[in-house]
């Protein structure tokens, strides 16, 4: 009990919830749970079901992929910061590892707990899809200019 | 206007590609505004228009980082303490230290942009109470590019200094993302700042417009245009953009002036 009121109290403050009304909040917290993981631990791995997705309450959350020479961490989240998406759609699969870079402290969310209750109540399922896509246009867009290297294009100095 | 000899002081590397070559200036006092920058010429090679990136209350050298990736540029690399180099300028508008007085000023730097970028922090530093907050916000390709990587981490000391990086190995321990994520993170007092960028066109026109979204109105924008600069006079017309001449209106502009020419493609 003591846990579910730190996460409504939690999500009452977080940005990303800003505006949903606390009824709202306090279905969302019903499926909710704190975690705690060490420096090194995976949040996610590639390849593995996706039941939850994350909101990072301390510390900091690499997105890591494995690529020939090594693990490339292309994207990192802190505080406030939204970890997993791949519970949204099927197939629930992640397609990265999420691994903490220190110790984190994060409310825990139940993929398929909230995609049950957005589907019973479609005004917290639009509440919810809203805020995930504003989120996911953001990364898309930096993902593109991550792509594009710019940084290594000319510059001053290159004649 | 024709090129002074300047006597090459030290050369330093700074990235795999990068170095940056302090020259002893003409008349031994180096006289220019953070934002401004030189042709330097290499004898048998050619001449390329290089910003200045040391300190304007250091006039006893003429500091430039190069990085080498043309046939002159490669030339300049090569070159030793004691061989010479043709200088003209200075050249070109500056950033507007002067407007920003009692003013945050938001640096955003991407790639090599944070040499031009150097002087003003420099002066910003050591003006600091003649200024609000300083920020600077930079990325980079990757930890193995950053550029003044131990000032920088000097400069984190001093004042809210970030850098971020588009991919990196598990040790990096920065954020990694775009250098707007940094913006995003950061209250910004929009009514109050005045944001210097420098980088890559495609990186200076997304952090104007993500400037624009924090409210900080175009004309507090100032941007360092780049395009290929040969006379420097205004006279051949190679660095046209639109009605301005770079080498003579700018480099440094503010956004107003150039968001429109941003929008057309064959520019």
């Amino acid at each position: 009990m003591a846990d579910f009121k730190h996460i409504v109290d939690f999500l009452v403050e977080s940005p990303f919830f800003l505006g949903m009304t606390t009824g709202q909040l306090t279905l969302l917290a019903g499926c909710g749970k704190l975690a705690r993981f060490k420096e090194g631990e995976l949040l996610a791995q590639e390849g593995m079901p996706a039941n939850d997705f994350y909101l990072i309450r301390e510390g900091e959350v690499a997105i890591e992929i494995h690529a020939p020479g090594g693990t490339m961490m292309v994207s990192k989240a802190g505080p406030e910061g939204l970890v997993g998406f791949s519970w949204l759609f099927p197939p629930y699969r992640n397609c990265f590892d999420a691994r903490a870079v220190t110790a984190v402290a994060a409310v825990s969310f139940d993929g398929a707990c909230l995609r049950k209750k957005a589907e019973d109540d479609h005004e917290l399922g639009y509440q919810l899809m809203k805020r995930f896509a504003e989120i996911m246009l953001r990364r898309m867009q930096d993902t593109r200019l991550q792509m594009l290297d710019i940084y290594g294009q000319g510059g001053r100095g290159a004649a | 206007m024709e090129p002074v000899a300047c006597r090459v002081l030290k050369v330093t590397g700074e990235l795999a590609d990068t170095f940056t070559m302090e020259l002893a200036p003409p008349g031994g006092q180096a006289v220019f505004s953070p934002g401004q920058f030189n042709m330097l010429y290499v004898f048998g090679h050619g001449e390329v228009p290089i910003s200045m990136s040391g300190d304007p209350a250091r006039p006893e050298s003429l500091v430039h980082t190069i990085r080498g990736v043309g046939s002159v540029t490669n030339a300049l690399l090569s070159l030793e303490p004691g061989e010479a180099v043709g200088v003209r300028g200075p050249f070109g508008s500056a950033w507007p230290l002067e407007a920003a007085v009692g003013k945050n000023v938001l640096v955003m730097a991407g790639g090599l942009g944070l040499a031009p970028l150097r002087p003003a922090i420099y002066h910003l530093l050591s003006h600091a109470r003649r200024y609000g907050a300083l920020t600077l916000l930079y990325g980079t390709r990757g930890p193995d590019s950053v550029l003044y990587a131990a000032e920088l981490e000097r400069w984190a000391a001093q004042f809210d200094a970030e850098v971020t990086v588009d991919h990196a190995g598990p040790g990096w321990r920065g954020p990694v993302g775009v250098v707007t994520e940094l913006l995003h993170r950061r209250a910004i007092d929009k009514d109050n700042t005045v944001a210097l960028v420098c980088g890559p066109e495609i990186m200076m026109r997304h952090c104007a417009r993500a400037l624009i979204d924090h409210g900080i109105p175009a004309d507090r924008i100032y941007v360092s245009m780049e395009r290929n600069m040969q006379c420097a006079l205004g006279l051949c017309g190679r660095c046209q953009y639109g009605p301005y001449f770079i080498c003579q209106n700018g480099p440094v502009f503010s956004f107003d002036q150039v968001d429109r020419l941003f929008r057309i493609r064959e520019l």
